[in-house]
């Protein structure tokens, strides 16, 4: 039965099932175990995270495409259901219109990107991709009449997943079951649904075709699959699903704009987490996404402390200044791709 | 086959120059005269296309030379471009006095070594990056990609670690500020500087690969590089001096656009990026004279269609991308074997 719903890709190492079992049933009880706004801020963030990083994983662990124009996808999601609620108002035929024009409009976009440069060598796509997401985002942020420009968009999202809702004037458990509550458990409804979907895609045989193109593109199309074809359909797939991790972003937080789902910095971010969990293996996406944003959330803190600690010594203090967090986990994104290229998972996966 | 042997030319057959791509600067500024309105106004964006595609090719002519040279796309390139940008408002910084001064050959010593260090330190990060970070993957592109963008995250933070992550200013030396005026037309003292050192950059550059041994071998090395070293020399080791020479160019091109732009961010190296990335497929990855032709494209373009339609001018680049592929897919000169 798990087997099914895992598409017989199972974890295959103990260690990696426990943390795994961990990070789920922290996501799903998080509104009862970890109290307070920012917990569920950073449980929501993760479970965005999750679902656009399997995407990528997607792309560049199963089929070997390096696109740095991940964001555009997910912001375009985000931009479809934000200009969406703000123009049609707040109610679900407006959600799923963004929804709708979102994914049109990600699919039409990827599909043309990749038939026009899939042909070509990787660097030369991740080149491509570089500036046309740049240009997208220099886009976004003029067409201010329709997209608010820097300041991006504020609006209401349907009654039910306000805030203000409330369907219980008791609080159950110690978490008030308000609209805030709902979203957050449509958000981890929905993650669940994507992710075992793609975990299904990697694993169907038209996953395998995919992962022999990565290995080997030259004996793939001897083999008689037309691997542009199909690296196409992977950006395709990739792209919609960031489309839909985008749509959830927007959901969640009632506001976009250009650095919140379109920056590039976001981009590297995705990068660090797939690297970083184990490219190839979807549930490197899973541990990536929670190590990452817990790390951008609460190791600051952690650094903070180290920093106070080595206050006085030359450079040091500055080095774990919490803002510096990137530094390490750059560093650890290179260590890796050097080391372990197959990430935490593939590290847990080697040993028995 | 046999027949040839015995009929060797006296010299060997001139390589014909493909001239036509040098029209398409001269075309375009030409295009773009009568939509000015005005000869004055074309002069000053022109001079200003030009001082900005010059500072461009400073900085793509190394990326895209260790690209034909060992197949290698160093992502982490803006990397280098940061930190001569950061070392000129040190450099600079620390020397006030003879930046204040209004004479132009005192400026001009400030801003010389404010250069020299740029190239060096630039240079020398640039020979530690390329043992650490691009070494141990030569060959794999997915790894290079992702390894030389993590340096470059890494680097950056550094970078910030050093001088802080805010914006620091970056004025003009005090002769540099300021128009001249060539009959109707005000063009900035600073371009005109641009396009000399540009102009020499690449007279000097030129110079190198056409003319000495060295050059002869990084041209034959873009061309082929298992025959060369079948002829016995050390490919390895060039590739590391074309490294560390692009590097310290993109530590000169630093600190030529953190004057450009007057001030200073971390993000400077990345934001060029982009822009390098168009300007070396323009060219044709590998080609310093399509690299040369596709900066001054691209500073052009930029500069009139900023002038024209802002809106565009965004896209000018892509778009100006776009056609030139379509025109010639493998950018401008494209370079054999690839």
């Amino acid at each position: 039965m798990l087997s099914r719903v895992l598409s017989g890709d199972l974890p295959r190492s103990r260690i990696l099932t426990v943390v795994l079992i961990v990070i789920v049933a922290g996501l799903a009880l998080a509104p009862f175990v970890f109290p307070g706004a920012k917990a569920l801020n950073v449980a929501a963030k993760i479970c965005i995270f999750i679902v656009l990083v399997a995407s990528f994983d997607l792309l560049l662990g199963y089929t070997g495409i390096v696109s740095f124009a991940h964001t555009m996808f997910f912001g375009i999601g985000a931009y479809g259901v934000a200009i969406a609620l703000t123009r049609l108002g707040p109610s679900w035929s407006a959600v799923g219109a963004g929804i709708g024009a979102a994914l049109a409009l990600s699919l039409a976009l990827s599909l043309v990107i990749g038939l026009f440069s899939l042909r070509v060598k990787a660097i030369f796509y991740a080149m491509i991709t570089l500036a046309v997401a740049s240009a997208f985002q220099t886009f976004a942020s003029q067409l201010s009449e329709i997209t608010g420009g820097e300041d991006g968009l504020n609006f209401k999202v349907p009654e039910l997943l306000s805030p203000g809702f409330s369907l219980a004037e008791q609080p159950f458990l110690g978490a008030s079951l308000d609209g805030k509550l709902i979203s957050y458990y449509l958000l981890f409804a929905v993650t669940v649904a994507l992710f075992l979907a793609m975990l299904r895609i990697v694993n169907s045989p038209f996953g395998r075709v995919l992962q022999a193109i990565r290995e080997n593109d030259f004996r793939a199309e001897a083999l008689g699959y037309r691997t542009v074809v199909y690296r196409t359909l992977s950006n395709v797939l990739s792209a919609g699903f960031a489309t839909l991790a985008g749509t959830l972003l927007a959901l969640w937080l009632r506001y976009n704009g250009p650095d919140t789902s379109l920056s590039f910095e976001i981009m590297i971010d995705i990068l660090l987490m797939v690297v970083i969990g184990g490219m190839g293996t979807m549930y490197g996406a899973v541990v990536g996404a929670t190590l990452f944003v817990i790390a951008q959330n609460y190791l600051q803190d952690l650094m903070k402390l180290a920093s106070d600690a080595a206050a006085g010594i030359p450079l040091l203090p500055d080095l774990v200044h919490p803002d510096r967090w990137l530094l390490w986990l750059g560093m650890l994104f290179i260590l890796s791709v050097y080391r372990f290229p197959s990430g935490i998972v593939g590290k847990l996966r080697a040993r028995k | 086959m046999s027949a040839s042997v015995a009929t060797v030319p006296s010299a060997l057959p001139a390589i014909m120059l493909d001239r036509l791509p040098l029209l398409l600067v001269p075309v375009l500024a030409l295009v773009a005269l009568p939509l000015m309105g005005s000869v004055s106004t074309w002069v000053t964006l022109t001079v200003a296309g030009l001082a900005m595609g010059m500072i461009i090719f400073i900085i793509a002519s190394g990326l895209t030379l260790v690209f034909g040279l060992m197949d290698v796309l160093n992502f982490g390139h803006g990397l280098f471009i940061t930190l001569g940008a950061f070392l000129a408002t040190t450099v600079l910084g620390s020397m006030a006095d003879w930046t204040a001064s209004e004479s132009l050959l005192i400026n001009l010593l400030a801003l010389l070594p404010a250069m020299l260090v740029a190239m060096v330190v630039a240079g020398g990060v640039g020979l530690a990056f390329e043992r650490v970070i691009i070494r141990p993957v030569y060959g794999q592109h997915l790894k290079q990609i992702m390894i030389t963008m993590g340096g470059m995250i890494v680097g950056e933070e550094l970078i910030k670690v050093v001088w802080g992550a805010q914006t620091i200013p970056l004025p003009l030396p005090a002769a540099f500020r300021g128009s001249l005026l060539l009959g109707e037309a005000a063009v900035e003292k600073y371009r005109l500087i641009a396009v000399v050192i540009g102009l020499a950059v690449f007279a000097a550059m030129f110079w190198v690969l056409s003319r000495t041994k060295v050059g002869l071998l990084i041209r034959a090395g873009v061309q082929d590089r298992e025959m060369v070293e079948s002829l016995g020399y050390r490919i390895r080791k060039l590739f590391v001096g074309v490294f560390v020479a692009g590097s310290a160019l993109a530590g000169l091109g630093g600190v030529m656009w953190g004057l450009y732009q007057q001030n200073v961010t971390p993000q400077i190296g990345g934001q060029v990026t982009v822009l390098i990335f168009i300007v070396i497929i323009i060219g044709g990855l590998g080609s310093v004279g399509g690299c040369f032709l596709g900066a001054l494209l691209v500073g052009l373009l930029a500069n009139y269609t900023g002038f024209l339609a802002p809106k565009v001018a965004l896209f000018s680049n892509i778009l100006l991308m776009v056609l030139i592929l379509l025109w010639r897919p493998q950018g401008i000169y494209p370079v054999a074997k690839r």
